[in-house]
């Protein structure tokens, strides 16, 4: 209990270091103003759920090769964490859009291949409610989990690969594009707290996930008995 | 400061989003501790 509420400090003072440098050191963007502050929260959101798509992928991968729960926890745990972070992505982005594109929304091949990346891992949670027998229900989602992750490559090269109203990439991009060094330096320190939230996320629906299989394990020891 | 309201609405949704999701694990984590203790004793009376 300790141990949990220490590192939930740890990531507490990391966010708020973060909100600090994305408010008060960071400076202010010559053409959009205070609007582009949303970045850090934005692109930051954005990787993490990458990353914790691509834990839900390789979990997925190591129980369709060894069949152990474990992995079929951590598959679904960070299938939901990274959920939420790109529910947070979807939200701030057309909250940032209006001001800066006169619209909340555009069809784009960005903004549609994120959609279409939400709306593949909140199947890949429905499909884990329509399954009753744990280890057919562990099977077919693994097997889900692994094709959604097609999309995440879809939505990173999206903005390399065809012309969109989303800005170009602020890393790995074209020549002449990124950010000022300051603005860097804050936005891998965001992420990096972001990565600390996600992990502490993770950690607490692991934990959850690991109870479900206890229980069933009691629960079946009951029909037995 | 123009578009500050942007700013603030786009932080306050994100921060909304992580606290309500942390909430909720905490929450389902609490109801399957006390489901595991319900069933634990269920299984020790039956022995």
């Amino acid at each position: 209990m300790k141990k949990s509420v220490l590192s939930a400090t740890v990531v507490l003072l990391l966010l708020g270091a973060a909100a600090y440098g994305a408010f008060f050191v960071a400076p202010t963007d010559a053409k959009q103003g205070v609007v582009y502050r949303i970045l850090y929260l934005h692109v930051a959101s954005a990787w993490t759920g990458l990353t914790s798509f691509f834990i839900c992928f390789l979990a997925n991968l190591m129980y369709v090769v060894r069949r152990q729960p474990r992995w079929d926890w951590l598959g679904v745990s960070a299938g939901e964490t990274g959920l939420v972070f790109t529910t947070v992505v979807l939200l701030t982005g057309p909250i940032w859009a209006h001001p800066v594109w006169g619209i909340w929304w555009t069809w784009d091949a960005r903004l549609t291949s994120t959609f279409v990346l939400w709306l593949l891992y909140v199947s890949y949670l429905l499909l884990r409610t329509l399954v009753e027998e744990p280890d057919r229900r562990a099977l077919l989602s693994a097997l889900f989990g692994i094709f959604a992750f097609i999309d995440v490559p879809l939505v990173f090269g999206s903005i390399r690969w065809w012309r969109t109203q989303h800005p170009q990439p602020v890393v790995m991009g074209a020549p002449g594009s990124g950010l000022d060094p300051t603005m860097y330096k804050v936005l891998f320190f965001t992420w990096f707290a972001m990565l600390g939230l996600m992990t502490l996320l993770l950690r607490q629906r692991y934990r959850l996930e690991a109870m479900r299989g206890e229980i069933e394990i009691i629960q079946r020891e009951l029909e037995a008995a | 400061m123009k578009n500050l309201d942007s700013v603030f609405a786009a932080y306050m949704a994100g921060w909304t989003v992580f606290f309500v999701y942390y909430i909720s694990v905490a929450r389902r984590t609490a109801a399957l501790r006390d489901e595991i203790e319900r069933l634990k004793n269920s299984l020790n009376r039956g022995k």
